[in-house]
C-alpha cells in the first residue's frame, strides 16, 4: 500500500458518556480515495466514532482533522465536504424522492438536478415514490444518493448493507466501488466480513472503544495464518452465498 | 465548495418541503380547514333567520280574509296550512307549533270576522310574541278608516349593520383553527422529525438550526394563512360575514392571524419538548387548546360567563386574538385600535418562547 495523503486524521479520540467511556483514545488515518472499513461488534464504538468525525456529536478529547479542517472550529466547512448516511435515518414525511432531493440540494446549497442524482443510484423509476414505499436496498441507495448531492470528498456509510438480500448487497458494493472510482473517499462500517474483504482497502477492528488491529484485509488474514491458525473445516471453492447467487441470478430485483 | 453557503436557500427549501408535507397530511387539513368550516356551516345556517313563530291555520278556518292576508306577509309569522287537526294538536303539545288560529265569518254582521287563537304552554315565549303581533295587526286593520282621537304612533328603524351569528362565530373559529394548527402541528412535526432522526440527518448538512425553525415556521404560517383566507371568503360569500373595509380588513385579520399563530407555535415547541412519546402529545396539547376553545369566547361571549370565570378567560391569549379579530372584522378597527390585544399576545409570546428555549430538544 503506497502512503497516500491522510484526508481524515484521528488522534487520541476519547468519548465519555456520564459513567461510560464509549471511545478510549483511538487514533487512525483515512487516506484519500480509499475505502476504509470500521469493523467490530455492536457497541464497540464504531458509530460514535463516525458521528464525532461527522460533527454530529461532541468529543470528550482528542484531535480530528477532516481534509485539514478541525472538527472543533470548522464543523460547518466539514459538513460541506462530507456526505453522511446514518444507520437509521428518516426522511421528511409525505414527500416523494424528487422532492426529498430538492430539499437536500437546498440544505447543501447546491443546484443538482434531482433526477440526475436518482439516476446515479438507479432509482429514476421510483422518482414519484415515497421513501417509506421503497425496499430495503432502494432505501439504502436513496440514502447514498443524498450523500452525493454536494459532490463530497468523503462519504460515511454506517452499515449500509444490513438487512439486504445477497443481490441487493452486491448491487450496493458495485455502487460504492463506483463512487470511490469517481474520486470519493469512503468510510464504511459493516458486520459482514466478506463485504469488508471484498470492498475495503484497509480495515480497522474496534473493540471496547479501542482499535485492536488496522491493516489491509490481505495482511490481516496472512498474519492470522502465519500465527498457525487453521479453519476447522476445509474451505471449498464456493460457499452457500455463491450457491444462492448462482440459483437466483445476479440480477437485482425491486421490492 | 466554490460559492458561499446560502442560508436563505436552505430555509426556503425546508419551508417548501414542509409546506408540501403539511398539504398532504390529513390531520393538518382536517384541523385547520374542516373543523372550523363545519362549525361555521352549522352556525351559519342556524343563525340565519332570527325569530319565527309557527302559526297553524285550522283546516276549517276561512282563509280568504284580510287577517290571513296580513299574517302571510308578516316576516315573523310562519303560517302552517297543510296540517290536519291531529297533527296540529300534537304539534301544539310538543311546542313544534306555537299557536293555532281559526277565523270565521261573523254571521251577526259586525265585526266581520272572529279570530279564535289558541296558544300552547309548550311555547310561551313565541306565544307572547304572536300575541303582540296579532294585537298590532288587529289594531291596524280595525282602525284603517278611523282618525285616532288621542295619539298616533309613527315608527321607524335606524338602518344599522346586522350583527349576524357568523360575525361572532367566524373569528372565534378562525382563532381556534390557528390555535390547533399552531400547537398540534408544531408539536407533532418537531417531535416526529426528532424521533425519526430526520433532524439528525439535517444536522449532517451545513444547515443552521435557526433555518430549520424558520423554514417550518414559514410553511406553517403560509398554510394557516391560506386556511384563514379560505374560511374568511367562505364566510363572506356564503354567510354574509361582515368585512367592513373589504380587502384591508382581510389583510388586518391576516396580520393578527400571523401574530396569533407565532404565539401558538411557541406552545407547540414547548409540547414537542416535554412530550415523552408520540401518544402524550395529544393530551398535553389538549390541555392547552381545550380550555382556550371553551373559555376564550370562541362560541359564547365571555361576558356570558360567571364572574369568577371571567378573569381566567381574560388571561388566555386566544381571548385577545378573538377579540381583536371581531373588532377588526365587524367594527372596522385598524391594527392600532387593537394594540392592547396585540400587546397581550406579544407578552404571551415572549413568555412562551422563553419556556420553549428551555425545554425544546433537538435530539
Amino acid at each position: 500500500m503506497d502512503r497516500n495523503n491522510a484526508i481524515i486524521s484521528v488522534k487520541n479520540l476519547v468519548k465519555k458518556y456520564d459513567d461510560f467511556t464509549a471511545v478510549h483514545g483511538i487514533s487512525f488515518d483515512v487516506y484519500e480515495n480509499e475505502i476504509f472499513g470500521l469493523l467490530g461488534p455492536n457497541g464497540a464504538g464504531k458509530t460514535t466514532t463516525l458521528e464525532i468525525i461527522e460533527t454530529l456529536r461532541e468529543k470528550t478529547s482528542g484531535e480530528i482533522l477532516v481534509n485539514g479542517y478541525s472538527v472543533d472550529k470548522d464543523s460547518n466547512k466539514i459538513k460541506g465536504i462530507i456526505g453522511v448516511q446514518l444507520q437509521t435515518a428518516g426522511y421528511y414525511p409525505n414527500l416523494n424522492l424528487v422532492e426529498l432531493m430538492e430539499l437536500f440540494s437546498g440544505l447543501y446549497g447546491s443546484d443538482v438536478k434531482p433526477m440526475e442524482m436518482l439516476e446515479k443510484v438507479n432509482l429514476q423509476d421510483k422518482a414519484k415514490a415515497k421513501y417509506k414505499a421503497l425496499s430495503g436496498g432502494q432505501k439504502q441507495r436513496f440514502s447514498i444518493a443524498t450523500t452525493l448531492i454536494n459532490s463530497p470528498k468523503i462519504i460515511f456509510l454506517d452499515e449500509p448493507t444490513t438487512g439486504l438480500d445477497p443481490q441487493a448487497r452486491r448491487n450496493l458494493w458495485d455502487l460504492i466501488t463506483e463512487i470511490r472510482n469517481n474520486g470519493t473517499t469512503v468510510v464504511i462500517t459493516t458486520h459482514y466480513m466478506d463485504e469488508a474483504e471484498q470492498l475495503c482497502d484497509r480495515v480497522a477492528f474496534v473493540e471496547h472503544g479501542r482499535i485492536i488491529a488496522l491493516d489491509t484485509p490481505d495482511n490481516l488474514i496472512d498474519k492470522l495464518i502465519s500465527s498457525g491458525f487453521e479453519r476447522t473445516k476445509e474451505v471449498k471453492k464456493a460457499n452457500l452465498e455463491d450457491v444462492f447467487i448462482n440459483l437466483t441470478g445476479k440480477e437485482w430485483r425491486e421490492g | 465548495m466554490s460559492k458561499p453557503y446560502n442560508h436563505t436557500k436552505a430555509t426556503l427549501a425546508l419551508a417548501k418541503a414542509s409546506f408540501r408535507s403539511i398539504m398532504r397530511s390529513p390531520s393538518a387539513v382536517v384541523f385547520t380547514l374542516a373543523f372550523p368550516l363545519i362549525f361555521i356551516l352549522v352556525f351559519g345556517f342556524l343563525g340565519g333567520g332570527g325569530i319565527k313563530v309557527k302559526l297553524a291555520v285550522d283546516p276549517q278556518s276561512d282563509v280568504q280574509n284580510p287577517i290571513i292576508a296580513a299574517l302571510s306577509h308578516n316576516p315573523v309569522v310562519n303560517l302552517v296550512k297543510d296540517k290536519d287537526q291531529g297533527e296540529i294538536k300534537t304539534g301544539l303539545e310538543k311546542g313544534n307549533i306555537d299557536a293555532l288560529i281559526n277565523i270565521k265569518k261573523n254571521e251577526a254582521g259586525k265585526p266581520a270576522y272572529i279570530a279564535n287563537v289558541q296558544y300552547t304552554s309548550a311555547s310561551i315565549d313565541k306565544g307572547s310574541i304572536l300575541k303582540s303581533v296579532l294585537n298590532n295587526l288587529m289594531y291596524t286593520l280595525n282602525t284603517r278608516d278611523i282618525v285616532p282621537t288621542v295619539a298616533e304612533i309613527k315608527e321607524s328603524t335606524v338602518e344599522g349593520r346586522t350583527y349576524r351569528t357568523i360575525d361572532f362565530i367566524l373569528p372565534g373559529q378562525l382563532g381556534f383553527s390557528l390555535l390547533s394548527t399552531g400547537v398540534f402541528g408544531t408539536a407533532f412535526v418537531f417531535f416526529s422529525l426528532r424521533q425519526t432522526l430526520v433532524i439528525k440527518r439535517f444536522f449532517a448538512t451545513p444547515v443552521r438550526r435557526s433555518s430549520i425553525v424558520f423554514g417550518e415556521g414559514i410553511a406553517r404560517i403560509g398554510f394557516a394563512l391560506l386556511g384563514a383566507i379560505f374560511i374568511i371568503l367562505i364566510g363572506h360569500f356564503f354567510f354574509h360575514f361582515t368585512l367592513i373595509n373589504g380587502v384591508v380588513t382581510i389583510l388586518n385579520m391576516l396580520v393578527l392571524a400571523i401574530i396569533g399563530l407565532i404565539v401558538f407555535m411557541g406552545f407547540g415547541f414547548v409540547v414537542s419538548g416535554i412530550a415523552k412519546s408520540e401518544s402524550t402529545i395529544p393530551p398535553i396539547s389538549n390541555i392547552i387548546t381545550l380550555p382556550q376553545f371553551l373559555l376564550s369566547g370562541t362560541f359564547f361571549s365571555i361576558d356570558a360567563f360567571p364572574t369568577w370565570l371571567q378573569p381566567i378567560s381574560r388571561a388566555l391569549p386566544l381571548t385577545y386574538l378573538n377579540d381583536a379579530m371581531r373588532k377588526v372584522a365587524f367594527e372596522g378597527a385598524g391594527l392600532w385600535d387593537v394594540k392592547h390585544q396585540i400587546l397581550i399576545m406579544i407578552i404571551w409570546g415572549i413568555g412562551i418562547y422563553a419556556v420553549a428555549v428551555k425545554v425544546f430538544k433537538w435530539e
